[in-house]
C-alpha cells in the first residue's frame, strides 16, 4: 500500500525516466506532477494516492481506453513492469503485493502466446484473462462502492443530534466504588502522615522552660505584655504550654495579671516579695 | 426523504385512526395527539436511536399505536418547514438537524468536520459492508494488497465487529458492520446500501 508520496529527484536521475518511460509513469489515483522545483535544481515528483497492483492495473487499462474484456496482456504488462521499475528507480519500497501481481501477469503473458485448446467448445471460457478480468471489475465495484460510502458520510457528518445531557454517560460520582474511596482515603491519610512526621521533629519546649522563660522575661522589663510573650510560641503546643505557665506562675503567686481596659491588653507583673 | 416514503406517511395517516380517538397508556386514557407528543420527547431524549418496540415497552402502549403514531409525527415533520428531522436509523428513530444547516452549528459548536477515513479504510470498509461476514484472506483478495492498519482504523472506530471465526484452515476471523457504521453512515439497515449490480453499470460504464 502506498500513501501519498512525495518523492524528489536529482536533475539526471529524473531526465532519465522521463526518457525511458514518458507518459506511462503517470499511474496513481491522480495524475502525477513532475514539477520544477524553482528555490533548486531538482526536480520533484508527485505521486497520487494510489492503493495496490489491482489499482494500478486499472489505471494503466482505463489510461489507454482499452475494453477491459480485450486487454493486450504483453503492452500493459510491459507498463507495469516499468512503473515497477521506476518505483525502484525512485527508492520506493515496493510492496510484495505488486510483485505478486507482476509474476502473474508474467504467467498470463507466455500463456497468451500459446494457442488455445481447440478442443473446447466454448472459447469464451478458455481466456486465460477472464479470472484477471473478473478481479478487475470486481476491485472497481468495491472503489465505487467506497466512494458512495464517502459521500454518504460527508452527508451524515452535516447531520447533528441534540447535545449529550447528563444521564447520557454515567455520572462518574456515582461510579465511583467503595474501594476508590477507600483508596482515595489511604492516600490522605498517608499525606497526613507525612505532615505529622515534620511536626514531630521540631524543637519540644517543655514546662520548666517555658516558666524559666517566662520569669526571665517579667523580671527583666520589670512588667511584660501577655501578647508579646505568647506571639514568642511557634506551635499550637508551645502556646498550651505557655498558657499554663502563666497560670502556674500566677498559682504560684510569683506574678500578677492587671487589666487596664475591657478587651484591653493583659500585662504580667512580679509579685514583688513584700 | 423519497417521494414513495412521503406517499407511505399519506396512506398510513388517512389508515389510523383519528386524532378524537384514545389510546391507554399506563393507567390513564390519552388521546392520540398526546401520544405523539409523548413519543416525540422521547425521541428526542434518547442517546441513541430509539425503536418502536422499546417505545411501546416504555409507554405500555401496543407497538402497531406507537408506530402508527410515529408515521403519523413523521408526516408532521415533513409538512412544516423545520430546522430538525425525524428519521429511521439503525433500527430507530432520531431527531436530528438538516445537513443544509451545518455550517451555522457548526460554526456554533466551533467544530470541524471530523477526521475522514483514507481511501484504504473506505475500501476495506466498502468490502466488508457488502461481503460480511468476511475474512482478512477474502478482504485481501478483493482489494489485491494488504490492509492491516485499515481493520485497525475500522476496528477503533467501532465501524465493524468481530463475527466469530471461519471454520476453515487457520481459523480466520470474521468482521461485519456494527450498529455503529449504520448510524455514521445514515443507514435505516443494511439492506438500504445500494446492491452492486448499481456499482457494475458505473464501473462498465467507464470503459
Amino acid at each position: 500500500m502506498m500513501e501519498e508520496t512525495t518523492q524528489t529527484l536529482e536533475p539526471e536521475a529524473a531526465a532519465s525516466t522521463s526518457s525511458d518511460a514518458p507518459q506511462t509513469i503517470s499511474v496513481a489515483g491522480a495524475q502525477p506532477e513532475i514539477a520544477p522545483d524553482l528555490d533548486s535544481d531538482q526536480l520533484k515528483l508527485t505521486l497520487g494516492e494510489f492503493e495496490g497492483p489491482l489499482d494500478l492495473l486499472l489505471y494503466l487499462i482505463r489510461q489507454d481506453q482499452i475494453n477491459i474484456y480485450e486487454i493486450p496482456v504483453a503492452r500493459i504488462t510491459d507498463e507495469y513492469l516499468r512503473y515497477l521499475q521506476l518505483m525502484q528507480e525512485l527508492d520506493l519500497a515496493v510492496a510484495g503485493d505488486f510483485l505478486v501481481m507482476a509474476a502473474q501477469l508474467l504467467d498470463l503473458k507466455s500463456r497468451m502466446l500459446l494457442p488455445r485448446e481447440a478442443t473446447a467448445d466454448d472459447e469464451e471460457e478458455l481466456d486465460p484473462r477472464l479470472d484477471l478480468v473478473n478481479r478487475l471489475l470486481e476491485h472497481e465495484k468495491f472503489k465505487a462502492a467506497a466512494q458512495m460510502l464517502w459521500s454518504r458520510a460527508t452527508v451524515e457528518r452535516a447531520v447533528f443530534t441534540r447535545a449529550e445531557i447528563e444521564t447520557d454517560k454515567n455520572n462518574p460520582e456515582v461510579v465511583v466504588g467503595l474501594f476508590d474511596l477507600l483508596r482515595v482515603f489511604q492516600d490522605i491519610l498517608a499525606r497526613h502522615k507525612e505532615e505529622v512526621l515534620l511536626e514531630i521533629e521540631r524543637e519540644e519546649v517543655t514546662m520548666a522552660e517555658m516558666i524559666e522563660r517566662l520569669r526571665n522575661m517579667v523580671r527583666s522589663a520589670g512588667e511584660l505584655n501577655l501578647l508579646k510573650f505568647f506571639e514568642r510560641a511557634q506551635s499550637r503546643r508551645e502556646l498550651v504550654v505557655a498558657f499554663l505557665s502563666v497560670l502556674e506562675l500566677v498559682r504560684l503567686n510569683e506574678i500578677s495579671l492587671r487589666q487596664r481596659e475591657t478587651f484591653g491588653e493583659i500585662v504580667a507583673k512580679s509579685v514583688s516579695p513584700a | 426523504m423519497s417521494t414513495a416514503k412521503a406517499a407511505n406517511v399519506e396512506d398510513s395517516i388517512e389508515s389510523i385512526a383519528p386524532e378524537e380517538e384514545s389510546v391507554v397508556v399506563g393507567q390513564r386514557e390519552i388521546s392520540n395527539i398526546e401520544l405523539k407528543a409523548i413519543i416525540e420527547s422521547l425521541i428526542f431524549v434518547a442517546d441513541e436511536p430509539i425503536g418502536a418496540k422499546a417505545i411501546a415497552d416504555i409507554i405500555y402502549v401496543d407497538r402497531e399505536a406507537v408506530e402508527a403514531a410515529i408515521q403519523e409525527l413523521l408526516g408532521d415533520y415533513q409538512a412544516r418547514p423545520s430546522g430538525l428531522q425525524l428519521r429511521e436509523i439503525a433500527g430507530g428513530w432520531q431527531i436530528a438537524t438538516r445537513p443544509e444547516h451545518h455550517e451555522h452549528i457548526r460554526a456554533y459548536l466551533k467544530s470541524k468536520p471530523s477526521a475522514k477515513l483514507s481511501l484504504a479504510s473506505l475500501e476495506t470498509l466498502a468490502v466488508i459492508a457488502y461481503r460480511q461476514p468476511v475474512t482478512v484472506p477474502e478482504i485481501l483478495e478483493i482489494r489485491g494488497v494488504q490492509s492491516p492498519s485499515a481493520i485497525k482504523t475500522l476496528l477503533d472506530k467501532r465501524l465493524i465487529v468481530a463475527k466469530g471465526r471461519k471454520e476453515t484452515v487457520g481459523r480466520p476471523m470474521m468482521y461485519g458492520t456494527s450498529k455503529e457504521f449504520l448510524i455514521q453512515f445514515g443507514l435505516k439497515d443494511l439492506s438500504e446500501l445500494p446492491s452492486m449490480e448499481d456499482f457494475q453499470d458505473l464501473a462498465g460504464g467507464a470503459e
